[in-house]
Parts: structure tokens; C-alpha cells; sequence
């Protein structure tokens, strides 16, 4: 697996280096609209390799979520095939935990148990719930302490902040150590200061699973932050008009944020957007 | 006062100040208009009759409530199988819910006649009367609960890879919970009307069969004081179930 815990994430070789987990094949959509078929994606080609973080980003209606639902399995790619591990994506995969904007919880388990949640469906976690809980319980308090939720664990959703239920939806959708995370705007409905914050506490979350993780967002300092890799979608029908990798060292801080180079890469992605 | 209103104990003080007063305000009206005991009984004259009566009536409460509460328990089992299917099936929601639908519309006290002609004028048409008319708003909440999980939530599961199965076990039953309490409440108080409506009909005993008895020899007093008895084990009963679904689902407010 590549490592993208050190400074560059830019293993040269990175085409021959190994298999992508993840690879694009002409992907598009399309929807029945006024009797016609309306184009929302057009061959997207791309490939995503083990352990990188990737953003999406463009005007809202370009399909974001349409890819990250394709990656997922719940909607597979109707044109073109989207491939995890050279094998065709066309229901749901069992190895990916997901984040929305919403951050469900169930309201009848305290955090920790809805942390756990994923523990008693997935294999082989399943299976082992009675033998070894006092283990996962361990492995489910050692996130929500990375979120600093700790305290928080007998609470339940509605004695929790938007922000701390997001968090704690984060933890849920990595403790079973899936390979993939999905990340559909899982800040957009926070206020700038707690957005922030939730980056950091992401990114050390995900620097300690390690898996691929896919962000859709409309937030560009959100992508830049977060990702060794950034792709922007024109508006419709949509394709990958600009991508780039953004080399800022790991782990990155707030304080970056205010550097030239954060800024460079913002504003090259900005100029990028269509409306 | 409005500590008071806030207060647990007005809950319970306030029905039955109301109560007494409905009673006392009754018995003026019959005493002031002279109303005779055959048309309208005082409530004096109720109580009385319930004292004179104390055993036909215990026998057939008793009667009444085992009935209906059989036929509950049967209207849960179904109702909620039911309400799976709807809520999970796409094939059992487009055929089950329209014949569920024209079903319910059938008045049953015109079923009554039928049972009794199958299975005798006995415990049974009763029994059958309050589970038909206690199971579909059972069914009907336990699918409307399946239905309303958040759209998020069935996509965290079945990104899981969560079956069918655990999908309710984990999510659905639990988040339909308060649906099917909403339901239970409205079905205890069906299944008390289906059983009267068939003992009334078609019986050999129970309240209904009761009050007709009572009315067809003019005794009114004996027939007010079973409507009195049936309205007091519906009202226990929706307590009950208020009791228990604050203890099963505290986390719902």
C-alpha cells in the first residue's frame, strides 16, 4: 500500500507502481428529462490509487454524487465501468464505509454503540462480536478519542452537537477498516470554524486507517486541505476539466492554510470553476 | 396554577375532576327534568345496578376483555408480519396493500353474521371480529415505519452489506417502534369495538351480548353500567400501553 503518511504522496512510478484500487472507464450518466435523454456525465477517466485521498469539486448538479454513489456500488456506473481492484463495480461493495452531510445516527444507541454499528454486520467483526467485544470496544473509544469524543461515549444523537454527530458518523464509517471512505459533503451544514476543525480531526482519523478516501465537496480550501489529489468537474454534462495533486506535507495544520503555496493551489483550482 | 398544569398528577387529577363533575351534572339533569330510569338512568341509579348485577357483569367483562385481548394479541402477530412485508416487499406492497385497503373498507359488524354461521354463536366470532378490525392500522404503522428510515441510513447499511434481515433487526424495528405504539393504541380500542359488535350481534355472552340482554328486557341502569365497565378496560388498557411505551422507547421525545 502506499504510504501517504510522509511528506510526498508522489511515488513516481505511481502508474507502474501496483494496481489502482479504483479506475474510471469512460464513465457517464445520463437521466430521461422532457422525453429525452439528458447527458449529467461524460467519460470520466481516471484512476485512484491505495491509500490516496481524492477530492471532487464543480457547480453544484455536475454529478458529484453521482460518482461517489457509482464508487460505492449503490448506483452502479450505467455507461462505462468503474472497477475496484479490476473487478466491475455493479453492487454495493462491502469494504467502504460512508459519511453524509446528514449524520444519521440511530437514536436509540449511545455513541459508542452506534460507532460500533459496522462491527456487527461486517465479516469477519461479526463473527467475533461475543469473543471479542471488550477489544472492539477498545478499537471504538480509540477513534472517538482521535475526534475528541471520548466523553461523549454514553450520550446519545440528540444530546450531541451537528458537529460531534458528524464526528462520530466519521468514526462509524471507519472502524471496520474498510479500504475506501466515502465523504459526501460531510461538512456542509457546519458553521467555518467547526469545518476546520473537522478537517484536522479527519485527517488524522483517515492517517490512521489509511484506506483510498473520496471527498465530495464544494468547499475548495476543504479539497486542498485534504487531498493529495483534486479533480474539478465542469458543469453539465460533466467531465474532468482540471486535476491536480497538491504536495503539501503530512499531517497538514490550520497554519497552512495562510501559506502561498495553500493559496496557489486554491486559486488554480478557483480559476478552474465554471459557473 | 400553571405549576400544576406542568405537574405529573394533573394528568391524573384533572380527568377525574372532570369525570365527577360530568356524573353530578347528569344526575341534576335527570333529577331537574324528570327524566324516567328507561330513557336516561342517573348515574346513581348505574352504580346501583352495578352493585345488584356485580356477578353477570364480572363474568361478562371478563369475557369481553380475554376475547379482546386474543384477538389484539392476533392482530399484532399478523399486523406486524404484515407491515414487514409492505415496508420490504415491492411485490407484497403492490398486491397485499389494495386488497388490505378494500378489506378495511368492509363495515365488519356485516361480517359478524358470516362468522357466527362458520363457528357458532360463541367466543370465537368475537375473538375474530377485534383482530380484523384491530390489524390494519398495525400493519399500516409498521410499514410506514419501515418506510420513513432515513434514505442515508438504508445507504449506510447496505454499504455494510447488511442483510434484509439485520436491516430490520438493527434499524427498522427499532425506528418503527414508535409507529407501532402510535398503533397499538388506536388497535386496543378496535379490538374492543369489534368484540361488543359481534357479541352483540351474534353471542352467548360478554358485555355486549350483555347490554342487549338488558335492553330488549328495559333494564337500562344494567346496559349503562356495561357501557360504564367497557369504557373504564379501554381506558386501562391505552394507559397501559402509554406506561409501556415510555419505558420501551425512552429515546423517542
Amino acid at each position: 500500500m502506499v504510504q501517504p503518511l510522509v511528506d510526498s504522496t508522489t511515488p513516481e512510478p505511481a502508474a507502474s507502481a501496483g494496481q489502482p484500487l479504483l479506475e474510471f472507464d469512460q464513465v457517464g450518466l445520463e437521466y430521461p428529462f422532457e422525453g429525452s435523454m439528458r447527458q449529467i456525465i461524460q467519460s470520466v477517466d481516471l484512476s485512484i490509487q491505495p491509500g490516496e485521498f481524492v477530492s471532487f469539486v464543480g457547480p453544484s448538479g455536475c454529478g458529484k454524487t453521482s460518482i461517489l454513489r457509482m464508487v460505492s456500488g449503490l448506483n452502479p456506473a450505467p455507461i462505462g465501468e468503474v472497477r475496484c481492484r479490476g473487478q466491475r463495480i455493479s453492487k454495493p461493495l462491502k469494504n467502504v464505509g460512508i459519511a453524509f452531510q446528514n449524520p444519521v445516527m440511530l437514536p436509540w444507541r449511545n455513541t459508542l454503540s452506534n460507532v460500533m454499528l459496522p462491527l456487527e454486520i461486517v465479516s469477519p467483526y461479526k463473527q467475533e462480536m461475543h469473543r471479542k467485544k471488550a477489544e472492539f470496544v477498545h478499537m471504538a473509544q480509540d477513534l472517538l478519542s482521535t475526534v475528541r469524543l471520548q466523553d461523549f461515549q454514553k450520550q446519545y444523537p440528540w444530546q450531541l452537537s451537528g458537529g460531534m454527530r458528524q464526528r462520530a458518523s466519521l468514526c462509524r464509517a471507519l472502524i471496520h477498516q474498510p479500504e475506501i471512505l466515502l465523504l459526501d459533503e460531510p461538512f456542509g451544514a457546519l458553521d467555518a470554524f467547526t469545518r476546520e476543525e473537522m478537517w484536522v480531526m479527519l485527517q488524522a482519523l483517515w492517517m490512521r486507517v489509511k484506506c483510498v478516501g473520496i471527498l465530495i465537496t464544494h468547499d475548495l480550501r476543504e479539497a486542498v486541505f485534504l487531498s493529495d489529489k483534486v479533480y474539478v468537474m465542469s458543469s453539465r454534462p460533466s467531465t474532468i476539466i482540471y486535476e491536480t495533486r497538491i504536495d503539501l506535507p503530512r499531517p497538514r495544520t490550520l497554519e497552512m492554510e495562510l501559506s502561498d503555496e495553500f493559496n496557489h493551489y486554491f486559486s488554480t483550482i478557483r480559476r478552474h470553476i465554471q459557473h | 396554577m400553571e405549576k400544576f398544569l406542568k405537574s405529573k398528577s394533573a394528568g391524573f387529577i384533572l380527568p377525574f375532576i372532570a369525570t365527577i363533575a360530568l356524573f353530578v351534572l347528569w344526575e341534576l339533569i335527570v333529577i331537574l327534568f324528570k327524566i324516567p330510569p328507561f330513557n336516561l338512568p342517573a348515574p346513581s341509579d348505574i352504580f346501583q345496578a352495578m352493585i345488584n348485577f356485580a356477578p353477570q357483569l364480572t363474568v361478562n367483562a371478563f369475557r369481553t376483555l380475554w376475547t379482546t385481548m386474543l384477538g389484539f394479541v392476533l392482530a399484532v402477530g399478523v399486523g406486524v408480519i404484515l407491515g414487514f412485508l409492505i415496508g420490504y416487499s415491492k411485490v407484497a406492497y403492490l398486491t397485499l396493500y389494495p386488497l388490505l385497503v378494500a378489506f378495511n373498507t368492509i363495515p365488519k359488524a356485516a361480517i359478524v353474521p358470516l362468522l357466527a354461521i362458520w363457528f357458532g354463536a360463541n367466543a370465537i366470532p368475537a375473538t375474530l371480529t377485534a383482530f380484523l378490525l384491530a390489524f390494519f392500522p398495525i400493519a399500516v404503522n409498521v410499514a410506514l415505519g419501515l418506510d420513513t428510515v432515513e434514505p442515508e441510513m438504508k445507504d449506510v447499511l447496505r454499504s455494510l452489506g447488511a442483510s434484509q434481515l439485520e436491516t430490520f433487526q438493527k434499524v427498522g424495528w427499532p425506528h418503527s417502534l414508535p409507529y407501532i405504539f402510535a398503533s397499538l393504541k388506536i388497535a386496543a380500542s378496535f379490538a374492543f369495538i369489534g368484540t361488543v359488535i359481534s357479541e352483540s350481534v351474534a353471542s352467548n355472552a360478554g358485555l355486549g351480548y350483555l347490554i342487549v340482554q338488558a335492553t330488549s328486557s328495559f333494564d337500562i341502569p344494567l346496559a349503562f353500567a356495561a357501557l360504564l365497565i367497557l369504557a373504564l378496560m379501554g381506558t386501562l388498557l391505552y394507559v397501559f400501553f402509554v406506561f409501556v411505551e415510555k419505558k420501551v422507547i425512552y429515546w423517542a421525545r
